[in-house]
């Protein structure tokens, strides 16, 4: 909502500098979006008339115009529009000028054509927000006379301001005067509009009924008389244009400077063309059509609302659009002016169904004042006066139309919730100037609500506009001391520990998007079945990732694109997918994916035993397995407490290909929440033996099918109780080694908690580990 | 006699001087003051004498292998730092070699931020609650105070997923839902923040995308007031953008809390930031929660996350937050 200063003040005298009205605004809840200064910069800008247009010798963008500025010669100027002609009044901004955007004109050449200075849109020079050409001015305007006085602009301020949903009224300046007298602590007042009304009454030549009450809540019509279609006075059209209205005509024009005013939209009929001179107004039936005002055909629902004529045919949307039957014409002299309450949700509804929003379904869906109707009309009628003339009386009809709701406030509560300290008689003085008519009993107050405020329903809702005008700023700040202990859960916790151990391990932390397009899950070898976006905005983000995986991989194939190769990468984060029961939500788990670009098989199981070491999980199982997207030979399965916690490995070359990464990718893919639902953590401290230990080593030939973890089980059960420590220190494949095998060397510490062990007793371990392992492997130990 | 002795030293420190060795010192040591040693001989010969010269000769031997193993001790101890001064020398190494060999991963900013804000609330006595990134209709709007086809609706451009019934089950578009499930699943008093993930139907440019984090922070207690809320943002500012930042309220629109206000943030003298928007809990929303406003009154305020990120780290750009480029990564 804009609002200019010089029209605010025709309601309230407001006083104080320009900015500090601004800060006002803001501290009442309309936050200032900017304040504009018109008149500023037309300093300079005079009224030209267009003598003659060429095309310039060397652009086609350009033209060149001749124009006369006053001085009846002359004056050679380059312009990028073409929308003018001879004979046209148009802006001048001559040398010197400085423009809005801090631009100064100044002589100079265009492709080798002198211009001496500037025309211009009105977007340019702040007249409203047209860009499309060159303003083009009345056609009794007079070169060289300053645009300013031309055009009747006098200096004033425009404040654009950003109007919450529940703030009906002050999409007016009326709604806005009120707030900021409220603030300053000065009277406010609707001036009584002045008309004279003569001729029959209104009853006696126009009908209404209001057929669907849940519709509409009240239907005002009244009848203007003499009306001509002609341009409206320039003061009027300035102050329209600069709350962003285009001037029309005369009747468009009054009625938007009395929606923009007042609040209230109205519509016009040519009464000639309104059959039987009556309206109807009710839901439409299923399939009905209108032609609206912009020529366009529509089809309408049971949910969109009509103004039907006395044979029953739409000649409006209700609130949204009027029909072009009953259109205003030059022909037009008799005007049934309408002014009506629609059920908000009703007008929401159309006028998004239709694609129609505009300022007037903007006001009725947040709801319109229905008590300013009258004052509204007459308001209408004065700035249409001398031409007109009104008839008596009105046509008014009311539907269903919420009560006006009556609110009982306590006093202790107020102060309760705000923290501060008023006493009734204080809220009372807040409350009345912004028009909640309050009364005081024993403890609480009485709060009419005022019409224009429909929003209000609840003791919340009005404390809260005690809270606005009595000012944020003036209640005290205070700080609650908190009575929960601050941490973290375990979890988080936990999972700090796990980026802290990939960070130590060199790895960094990427936030790809977890969006997918279709295709990606697939090209990683996935399930494809993930949860889809309903509606969105591009194809790229239209699949929920079911696995880190992809975007892990983009992120690789986006840095390979810029030769950053090598990359350690991990992400946590949520991942998506389709339950196996029914559940409310999707299930969404948290996943660590981290990715090893290059050689680093090696790597990326010694960064799982790190992470595993960093939890304290002792226990666990590197199980050789296959998983979708993985590849099948360098893979396993991580087991912890005999569940399944994620996998390790390397990725599937063909996954590689299809992420376009070619460099060889190792993997580690974790189930955060799987695996930290599972106990662990440190434990309590299990005394060591103090005495002496005894060392094997034992190297073992066995198959490449067979895995060292399972050498190592039979190794740890053979030693039982007495295996303080076991290590594979050494790998060894090549001659004497045969082909297909390779050699595993352990190193097995043996100790007891209670003695030194015997000779024979380490003899007869060594002897049982050979036998396990070469019976239950075919292996053979080296010597 | 003694003239004896005296030459009988300056030969053998002569011989000490020469040795090269400690090899060859040991076999000058054994000559010197071994069994054979002109020394040793001369004790055994003692026995003989009269007392008088006994003394006289004692002390003149005892002398001379005192000098003797002194000169000894000395050259060995010279010798054998020479050794270890060779060996030094031979174990020269470059270190800078090794220098930047394994580097420390990173954080991402936003974790860093997120981290940052944690501790920082922890530190305030707050707990810290997760939920859901894709959200029922109920928690995201319905508990919330948005009445289905209420307009406010439109201030959030949802993404919807198909999952349940059309429009039932969504991207949760901020993490005010988290504020039900606390209230549903904890007894007050509550003190807790939410950061997480949130989505909106937003093109992404330099300061939109379809992804972003908010963190917010919800109090439910007895008797909380619009003050508290107030200094409780003015701490807050304090504590993470410095004591000498203020902090302002302005009223707004939120259907989830009443009083709503917008918060500002500035340095003395600056312009004024926007930062985020807050209120005193709706007694419908505490209702939502299972909890009754006459008893329960509480705030809450939320902001942009990755916003502060930006602004710490001088990043002009928020796509560049989810990009990954590793120049950008390992900056922080």
């Amino acid at each position: 909502m804009k609002v200019l200063l010089s029209w605010l003040r025709e309601f309230a005298p407001i006083q104080g500098e320009t900015s500090l009205i601004g800060e006002q605004l803001s501290e009442l809840g309309l936050a200032v979006e900017s304040i504009t200064h018109i008149g500023e910069h037309l300093d300079g800008v005079v009224v030209a008339k267009v003598l003659d247009l060429r095309p310039h010798p060397d652009a086609d963008r350009i033209q060149i115009v001749e124009v006369d500025s006053g001085d009846g010669e002359p004056l050679q100027i380059c312009c990028g529009a073409f929308n003018m002609s001879p004979g046209d009044f148009v802006p001048l901004a001559t040398i010197g000028t400085v423009m809005p955007n801090g631009m100064e004109i100044s002589r100079r050449k265009l492709r080798g054509e002198w211009s001496n200075g500037m025309l211009c849109s009105g977007a340019e020079i702040e007249i409203g927000d047209d860009d499309d050409g060159i303003l083009i001015l009345g056609s009794d305007s007079k070169q060289g006379t300053p645009l300013a006085e031309s055009l009747g602009i006098e200096s004033d301020v425009l404040y654009d301001l950003e109007v919450n949903p529940n703030r009906p009224d002050a999409m007016s300046v009326i709604g806005v005067a009120r707030d900021l007298a409220a603030y300053q602590k000065i009277p406010f007042k609707i001036p009584e509009p002045k008309v004279s009304e003569k001729g029959k009454n209104v009853s006696e030549i126009l009908k209404a009924e209001i057929v669907s009450p849940d519709l509409c809540g009240r239907f005002v019509a009244r009848v203007i008389e003499g009306v001509s279609i002609a341009d409206s006075p320039q003061w009027l059209q300035n102050r329209i244009t600069s709350l962003g209205m285009r001037p029309v005509n005369n009747v468009v024009d009054v009625s938007n400077y009395v929606m923009l005013e007042m609040g209230q939209p109205s519509h016009t009929f040519d009464l000639a063309s309104v059959s039987n001179s009556e309206f109807k107004v009710r839901w439409a039936s299923d399939g009905e059509e209108i032609v609206t005002l912009d020529g366009v055909s529509r089809k309408l629902t049971t949910e969109d609302g009509v103004v039907a004529d006395g044979s029953n045919v739409p000649i409006g949307i209700a609130g949204v659009m009027g029909g072009n039957s009953t259109e205003i014409s030059e022909e037009t002299s008799t005007v049934a002016l309408e002014m009506a309450w629609w059920e908000p949700s009703a007008i929401a509804k159309t006028s998004r169904r239709l694609g129609l929003r505009s300022e007037a379904s903007a006001r009725f869906e947040r709801g319109t004042d229905p008590e300013i109707i009258e004052t509204a009309m007459r308001r209408f009628c004065e700035l249409l006066e001398p031409e007109v003339s009104l008839l008596p009386g009105l046509v008014d009809e009311q539907g269903d139309m919420p009560a006006r709701e009556k609110i009982k406030v306590r006093v202790s509560r107020v102060n309760s919730i705000l923290g501060t300290d008023l006493d009734k008689k204080e809220i009372l003085e807040i409350l009345d100037p912004i028009g909640f008519e309050a009364k005081a009993s024993k403890q609480d107050i009485e709060v009419t609500v005022p019409s224009f405020r429909p929003d209000t329903s609840l003791e919340i809702d009005v404390i809260e506009e005690i809270a606005r005008i009595f000012g944020y700023e003036n209640i005290v700040k205070t700080v609650p001391k908190s009575k929960t202990f601050g941490s973290l859960t375990a979890k988080q916790n936990d999972r700090r520990l796990i980026r802290s151990t990939l960070m130590g391990l060199g790895l960094d932390e990427v936030m790809p998007v977890p969006f997918l397009a279709p295709g990606e899950l697939e090209n990683a070898g996935l399930e494809t079945d993930g949860i889809k976006v309903a509606n969105p905005l591009v194809a790229e983000e239209s699949v929920m990732r079911s696995s880190l995986r992809p975007g892990l991989l983009k992120t690789l194939a986006y840095n390979e694109s810029h030769r950053l190769v090598g990359l350690k990468l991990f992400e946590i984060g949520h991942v998506y997918s389709h339950p196996q029961q029914p559940q409310p939500l999707p299930d969404e788990r948290e996943h660590l994916v981290s990715l090893l670009a290059g050689d680093r098989v090696k790597e990326i199981v010694e960064i799982w035993s790190a992470l595993a070491d960093a939890l304290a999980f002792r226990d666990y199982e590197l199980i050789a397995d296959s998983q979708a997207g993985f590849h099948a030979t360098r893979t396993s399965r991580i087991e912890v407490q005999g569940r399944t916690v994620g996998f390790l490995g390397e990725i599937d070359p063909s996954v590689l290909a299809s992420y376009e990464v070619s460099e060889r990718v190792s993997c580690l893919e974790i189930d955060v929440d799987e695996l930290l639902s599972i106990p662990h953590g440190h434990s309590h401290y299990k005394p060591f033996s103090r005495y002496p230990s005894s060392d094997i080593d034992l190297a073992f030939e066995v198959d490449e099918s067979i895995s060292s973890s399972e050498v190592r089980k039979c190794l740890e059960e053979k030693a039982g109780e007495l295996l303080a420590d076991i290590n594979l220190f050494d790998v060894f494949r090549g001659a004497p080694v045969s082909e297909g095998r390779r050699s595993l060397a352990f190193k097995l510490r043996l100790q007891a908690d209670d003695r030194t062990l015997t000779d024979t007793e380490v003899a007869e371990v060594h002897k049982d580990c050979i036998e396990a392992v070469e019976k239950k492997f075919s292996a053979k130990l080296r010597s | 006699m003694n003239q004896e002795y005296d030459s009988h030293l300056e030969e053998a420190k002569g011989k000490i001087e020469d040795s090269v060795d400690l090899e060859s010192l040991k076999k000058l040591e054994a000559e010197l003051l071994g069994k054979n040693s002109v020394t040793t001989q001369a004790k055994r010969s003692l026995g003989g004498l009269e007392p008088e010269e006994r003394r006289e000769l004692g002390f003149i031997l005892n002398e001379t292998r005192t000098k003797l193993e002194d000169m000894l001790s000395a050259k060995r101890k010279n010798l054998s730092s020479e050794l270890m001064q060779e060996q030094l020398e031979s174990e020269r190494l470059d270190l800078t070699e090794f220098d930047r060999g394994h580097r420390l991963g990173h954080r991402h900013v936003v974790t860093q931020t997120w981290e940052r804000l944690e501790d920082l609330f922890i530190g305030m006595g707050y707990t810290v609650s997760e939920g859901p990134e894709i959200e029922d209709e109920w928690h995201n709007f319905g508990a919330l105070n948005f009445p289905p086809g209420h307009p406010a609706r439109d201030m959030y451009d949802t993404l919807y997923v198909d999952y349940g019934e059309p429009m039932s089950t969504l991207l949760r578009t901020h993490t005010s839902p988290v504020q039900i499930r606390v209230m549903e699943e904890e007894e007050p008093p509550i003190y807790s923040i939410m950061p997480g993930r949130v989505f909106r139907s937003d093109t992404a440019d330099a300061t939109h995308m379809p992804v972003f984090h908010q963190i917010e922070a919800l109090v439910i207690d007895k008797g909380i007031t619009f003050g508290d809320l107030a200094g409780t943002i003015e701490a807050f500012t304090n504590a993470y953008f410095g004591k000498d930042f203020e902090s302002r309220l302005r009223p707004s629109y939120f259907p989830f809390t009443e009083p709503s206000a917008e918060f500002d943030i500035r340095h003395p003298g600056g312009k004024w930031l926007e930062l985020g928007g807050c209120g005193m809990v709706h007694p419908e929303v505490l209702r939502a929660g299972g909890l009754d406003p006459e008893e329960w009154q509480g705030f809450a305020f939320g902001f942009g996350l990755d916003r502060l990120a930006l602004m710490r780290h001088e990043i002009d750009d928020l796509r560049e937050l989810f990009r990954n480029d590793y120049r950008f990564l390992a900056q922080f």
